[in-house]
């Protein structure tokens, strides 16, 4: 057994290993929240069908038929707005439940050992879950319209992975805030609804004008989005590739960065928290 | 360079004194951002958050080679939590740094993780999981961890439905089953009955025997001694003593009593509101006069000096005086047991509490005097005053008290009889 030098200010190689030593802490901590969230409720499993498949009927509803927002290309609004429910509410949820993440496990950070990168990543894991089961609605609701996707249906995965970068990112950016200024949990909810409005959610994001696309690409959920309709919607949605690299820079700049400021934190989230 | 298991040099860990903000205990992002506006407009240097700082652990060093097993023993707020956080790398250290030849695990509270909503089965795994176990060896030691944790009919009800004895009990026997290098307990035996704590003992016992590096913090100095050859003793942050436990005990309790002897008007380790302080400890004998040695078995009258801040009447008072040694309580005498109405006290004078047969055997203890007004502590003070205790002959029979027993206990009067001789005979 090789020695352990604990230091103050230390660059811990030792992280890495420690990660990969505690891998099954990912999935004990997701299966846990899990487990525990479908225990205490009664329409448990059946909150995670409901919840996507409301929101999108409100969405065609209030923006489809009647403030009439055009659908792109021939594709059915309602499978439109699904299609983009569906990252975002994969992004919303990873942000609002790895922002509060540490806090809620105060007692594992202040009496256990173990890489406090598991505790927001294994959150992120319990979103992905929620995603999957929305995916089979997805699914369900393409067989309803017949409007089966064609090839480009390979690339979905790549944007899935967009997806988790952008809320892997931002939540360690907010986990690590959230620790240090306690009412950063306020700022949360608020992102989150802007965020909604603002990312092309209700609606086509062609309906941005031309010059203010690149600009309005570098919300990363902007490409995640985008990128979902093209691959599910047989590319009747025009395709925006220079909003996608900007959205993947932003995404991997959030991450790095993310990662950085959760790191330098970590060391005093035990003494704070 | 000898073979350490861990070695610690130079240890030091720097908390950051905080002045609460109003109602808040933490900071808000919404404070930071308006000083720093305040500074940046008013060039003023605005008066710092900080009120300073305090180093929990300093200067501190030893080393512990394989096998070893060592208490960490002190009074509290010593800095022996905060020495297992840093061993167990739960927080980082200010100075000095720690090196270490093999695995932690660390036992800081029992049940850390458990989710109440969750069964048994699957708080085992969860717990094991969170310690640092793997899925096969939980898998392997299953059975070995329900067997001892005693609740196998009830493995798989949720937690929630077990008793709090029952919840410990699970959370220790998991705890018990790893096989770190390294293992690190913090006061979590003093849980659970009288047949699990000689469970756990056990068990302890085992881990030693079996080569592994122990740490133990307690303030159940017999436990210590029964466990660890060897005890550090931490005083302020930094280590007072260092050897085999009985001597380290004996300088732990040396340090108690010296911090009694001490005038009580110039103790501040007192814990309370303060409005009112005690002030002199007196013992008196059956005749009225002050003396520095009771007898067992004879009557003692503890005279206990106050002063209160105000000159008010002291209303709903509640006055209690405990006698400890060797980390344990002996006996707590209270007004509550006696006084049916709220009493009412002057603002300085004394109070007296008689024990008419002292039932404590040749030995030297502390007092620890205890004063609450309408429910709010105004001072608390552990050992404010030695006890030093002579055989009187409690008993009445002149006989000595069991030899190695003497200051361990407390007496109690009792007979003994012998069965008929018909019983005696019977085979």
């Amino acid at each position: 057994m090789d020695e352990l030098v604990i230091e103050a200010g230390r660059i811990e190689r030792q992280y890495w290993k420690d990660l990969w030593r505690y891998k099954e802490l990912f999935y004990f901590l997701a299966w846990r929240d899990l487990l525990v969230r479908y225990k205490q409720t009664v329409i448990g499993v059946a909150w995670a069908l409901i919840r996507p498949l409301l929101t999108m009927m409100v969405f065609t509803v209030v923006f489809g038929k009647l403030a009439k927002l055009p659908s792109e290309g021939s594709a059915p609004y309602s499978l439109l707005v699904f299609a983009a429910m569906l990252p975002w509410q994969f992004f919303a949820t990873s942000l609002t439940e790895a922002s509060n993440s540490l806090i809620s496990n105060v007692n594992l950070v202040s009496k256990v050992y173990f890489p406090r990168l598991i505790i927001p990543a294994s959150s992120i894991i319990t979103s992905f879950v929620d995603f999957l089961i929305s995916f089979a609605i997805l699914i369900a609701i393409i067989s309803w319209y017949h409007f089966w996707p064609d090839w480009r249906i390979v690339l979905l995965p790549v944007f899935v992975i967009l997806a988790m970068g952008a809320a892997m990112g931002t939540g360690l950016w907010l986990c690590a805030l959230n620790v240090e200024y306690r009412d950063f949990r306020y700022v949360v909810p608020f992102i989150v609804q802007f965020g909604m409005y603002v990312s092309p959610v209700g609606f086509s994001s062609s309906v941005v004008p031309q010059r203010w696309r690149f600009l309005y690409s570098l919300n990363p959920m902007v490409g995640v989005i985008d990128g979902f309709r093209w691959a599910l919607l047989r590319g009747r949605v025009k395709f925006y590739w220079p909003g996608l690299l900007a959205s993947i820079a932003l995404t991997v700049l959030l991450c790095l960065t993310g990662f950085w400021y959760f790191r330098k934190m970590e060391r005093t989230f035990a003494d704070v928290i | 360079m000898s073979e350490y298991m861990i070695q610690v040099e130079n240890l030091g860990k720097r908390y950051r004194l905080h002045r609460v903000q109003g109602a808040r205990q933490y900071v808000a992002l919404r404070d930071v951002i308006a000083e720093r506006f305040n500074k940046l407009f008013q060039r003023v240097h605005s008066e710092s958050r900080d009120v300073g700082h305090f180093w929990a652990l300093r200067h501190l060093s030893f080393d512990i080679q394989q096998g070893e097993s060592v208490a960490i023993i002190g009074r509290n707020g010593a800095g022996k939590s905060t020495l297992l956080k840093l061993l167990s790398r739960i927080t980082e250290p200010t100075a000095g740094r720690i090196r270490l030849k093999g695995r932690v695990a660390s036992l800081l509270e029992a049940g850390t993780g458990f989710h109440a909503e969750l069964t048994g089965r699957e708080n085992i795994y969860l717990n094991g999981a969170i310690l640092g176990m793997t899925n096969s060896e939980m898998d392997r030691k299953f059975d070995a961890i329900v067997d001892f944790s005693g609740v196998e009919k009830f493995i798989d009800t949720p937690v929630k439905h077990f008793s709090s004895g029952m919840q410990v009990r699970l959370a220790f026997a998991v705890a018990a089953h790893l096989e770190p290098e390294i293992l690190v307990v913090d006061e979590v035996l003093a849980v659970g009955d009288a047949a699990f704590q000689k469970k756990c003992m056990g068990k302890m016992q085992d881990i030693t025997t079996e080569g592994r590096t122990v740490l133990f913090v307690s303030h159940d100095l017999a436990a210590v001694e029964k466990l660890c050859g060897r005890a550090i003793l931490l005083d302020a942050g930094s280590s007072k003593a260092d050897g085999p436990t009985a001597q380290t005990i004996e300088r732990y309790q040396s340090s108690i009593l010296d911090c009694a002897s001490m005038d009580l008007t110039t103790r501040n380790d007192r814990h309370g509101e303060g409005l009112v302080r005690f002030t002199r400890i007196q013992m008196i004998d059956e005749n009225g006069r002050e003396q520095n040695v009771c007898l067992s078995g004879k009557s003692l009258r503890i005279r206990l000096h106050y002063q209160a801040s105000d000159t008010k009447p002291l209303v709903n008072c509640r006055v209690s005086v405990s006698v400890n040694s060797w980390g344990k309580v002996y006996f707590l005498a209270s007004t509550e047991l006696y006084i049916d109405t709220p009493l009412t006290l002057a603002p300085s004078g004394f109070i007296d509490c008689i024990v008419d047969t002292l039932p404590l055997s040749l030995g030297t203890y502390y007092l620890s005097p205890y004063f609450e007004m309408n429910g709010i502590t105004q001072d608390w003070i552990e050992a404010a005053s030695i006890l030093q205790v002579e055989d009187g002959n409690f008993y009445g029979t002149g006989k000595d008290y069991p030899k190695g027993w003497e200051g361990k206990t407390v007496l109690v009067k009792h007979r003994w009889e012998v069965a008929s001789e018909k019983i005696l005979t019977r085979r």
